[in-house]
C-alpha cells in the first residue's frame, strides 16, 4: 500500500490525456441527454397512442434496448453503421449515435411515467377548451410530466455518464480512456486507475446531491 | 447491398479443437456462473447493508449509506479496473486470484449497493406498528428483525429484485474488459476471427435475450409462491 506514488501527476499530464477524454465524456452525456430526452418523448407518445400501427412498434423497440447489454448495443451499431451507409465512421461518432438510440428507449419509461402521472381531468380540460390533440400535449401535458419527473430524467443521466465509459469495447477516447493512457505512458496503472475512481465518484456525488436537492425543492412546491 | 446469411460460421473450427458453437455454450455458461455467483454475492451483501440503513444506529446507518454511495457512483467498468489493478497492488494475497473471481466480487459489489436501496425501501415500507409490536411481544432487536420484519420485507422486494437480477446478466457484459471468456468476449473475438459479425452478434444477442426471459419468469413463479395472504397482491 505504502508504494503509491501520484507525482507523476502533473498539469502537463492534465492537459495533455485527460481534458480530450473529459470533454468527449461529457460532450456524449449531453448529446445522449439531449436526443435521448427528444426521441424518448416521442417514443412515450407513440406507445401511449391509441394507433396499434404506431404503439406496437415503439414498444418492440423499447423493450429489445433494454433488454440486451449496452456493452452488445455499442457494439451492434459499431458493425452496422458502417455496413449500412458503405463507410467506415469514427468511434466517437458511433458512440454518440449509439448512446442517443439507446438511452432513449429509458428515457421514454420515464416520459411514459410521467405522462401516465398527470390527472385526466387536465386532458379532459384541454380538449373541453378546444384544444387540438398536439396543442394538448404541447401546452398542458408534457409540461407536467416533464416537470414531475425531472429528477428521474436527472438520476439517469447520471447513470448515462457512468455508462459512457464502456465506449472502451470500441476504443473511443473518454475519460476513462484517458486515465488509461496516461497511467501506461508514466507506467502508472494503480494510480491512474484509481484516479479515474475518484474523479468519476466526485461528478456523480455531486451531481446525485444536486438531484436530491432538486426533488426535496419540487416535492414541496406541489 | 449484398448480404447473405452464413449460419455454417457456428460449425467451423476455432483452431482450438472445438466449433464456434461449443465456445458459444461455454461463453453463455461464463455468463450465467458470473451472474449467478454475483448475484449471490450482492444478495446477501445488500439484504446486511440494505437491514443496516434501518436499525436505530445512526453508526450504523451511516456505514450502510457510505456503502451505497461509494458503489453507486463509480461506473462499473472502472470498479472492475479498481479489483483487477488497484485492490492486488495494496493486499498482494490477491495477486493469485483468476480475474473470474474479480468479476463476481466487483459485480456483487457494485449491484448490492441497488439490492441494499431496495431492501432499505421494502422494510420502511412495513408500518411503525410491526416493528413496535415485535418489540413489544419481548423480542430482542435482530429477532424482530427475523421472525417480524425481513419475511414481510423481502417478499415485498421480489419485483425490483427480479429488474436487478435481470441487470446483472446484463452488467456480466462489462467482464468482456477483463477478458473473462463470456459471451461479450465471444462475440468480440468470434467477429474478429471470422468475420461474420452479424451471425455472431444475433447469436449472442438471443441468448442474452432468453436467459433474461427466463430469469424474469422464475422470479415470477417465486413471488407467486411466496405471496403475503391478506396484501392486494395476495388476493387469489
Amino acid at each position: 500500500m505504502g508504494n503509491l506514488d501520484l507525482s507523476f501527476f502533473t498539469w502537463d499530464l492534465v492537459s495533455k490525456f485527460l481534458v480530450k477524454g473529459f470533454l468527449f465524456s461529457i460532450e456524449l452525456t449531453l448529446v445522449a441527454m439531449v436526443g435521448g430526452i427528444f426521441l424518448g418523448t416521442v417514443l412515450a407518445l407513440m406507445r401511449l397512442s391509441s394507433f396499434k400501427w404506431l404503439a406496437y412498434p415503439a414498444a418492440v423497440y423499447v423493450n429489445t434496448m433494454r433488454s440486451i447489454p449496452l456493452v452488445m448495443v455499442i457494439l451492434w451499431f459499431f458493425l452496422l453503421i458502417p455496413f449500412l451507409t458503405g463507410r467506415p465512421l469514427g468511434a466517437e461518432w458511433s458512440a454518440v449515435i449509439t448512446f442517443t438510440a439507446f438511452e432513449a428507449a429509458y428515457y421514454s419509461e420515464i416520459m411514459r411515467a410521467g405522462i401516465q402521472s398527470v390527472s385526466r381531468g387536465q386532458v379532459g380540460a384541454g380538449f373541453a377548451l378546444g384544444l387540438t390533440y398536439g396543442q394538448n400535449m404541447r401546452l398542458i401535458v408534457l409540461p407536467q410530466a416533464f416537470r414531475n419527473m425531472l429528477p428521474v430524467l436527472l438520476t439517469q443521466t447520471i447513470i448515462l455518464f457512468q455508462d459512457t465509459s464502456l465506449v472502451y469495447a470500441i476504443g473511443a477516447y473518454d475519460l476513462l480512456k484517458g486515465f488509461e493512457t496516461a497511467g501506461k505512458n508514466f507506467n502508472r496503472p494503480v494510480e491512474a486507475y484509481l484516479l479515474a475512481a475518484i474523479v468519476y465518484f466526485v461528478i456523480c456525488f455531486s451531481l446525485s446531491s444536486v438531484v436530491k436537492k432538486l426533488q426535496a425543492k419540487i416535492a414541496i412546491i406541489r | 447491398m449484398n448480404f447473405r446469411w452464413e449460419w455454417e460460421v457456428f460449425l467451423r473450427d476455432t483452431g482450438g479443437g472445438q466449433t464456434y458453437l461449443e465456445w458459444l455454450m461455454s461463453a453463455w455458461g461464463w455468463t450465467l456462473s458470473v451472474a449467478a455467483c454475483a448475484g449471490v454475492v450482492a444478495f446477501v451483501l445488500g439484504s446486511v447493508v440494505g437491514t443496516l440503513r434501518t436499525t436505530p444506529n445512526p453508526w450504523l446507518v451511516r456505514l450502510g449509506n457510505a456503502w451505497v454511495e461509494l458503489f453507486r457512483n463509480i461506473p462499473l467498468l472502472v470498479q472492475i479496473f479498481l479489483w483487477y489493478h488497484v485492490v492486488p497492488a495494496m493486499f498482494p494475497i490477491l495477486k493469485s486470484v483468476p480475474s473470474f473471481l474479480l468479476v463476481v466480487l466487483a459485480l456483487g459489489f457494485f449491484t448490492s449497493s441497488r439490492v441494499a436501496e431496495q431492501v432499505r425501501a421494502g422494510i420502511q415500507s412495513l408500518s411503525k406498528g410491526q416493528r413496535s409490536a415485535g418489540l413489544a411481544m419481548g423480542l430482542t432487536l435482530p429477532q424482530t428483525y427475523f421472525y417480524v420484519l425481513l419475511p414481510m420485507a423481502f417478499r415485498i422486494v421480489i419485483p425490483p429484485l427480479t429488474s436487478e437480477a435481470m441487470n446483472i446478466i446484463k452488467n456480466s457484459s462489462v467482464a468482456f474488459a477483463v477478458s473473462v471468456a463470456e459471451l461479450t468476449m465471444f462475440a468480440m473475438q468470434a467477429q474478429e476471427e471470422t468475420s461474420r459479425g452479424i451471425e455472431v452478434y444475433l447469436a449472442v444477442t438471443g441468448l442474452y435475450i432468453v436467459t433474461a426471459m427466463t430469469i424474469n419468469r422464475g422470479m415470477a413463479f417465486v413471488e407467486q409462491r411466496v405471496r403475503v395472504p391478506g396484501t392486494i397482491g395476495g388476493d387469489r
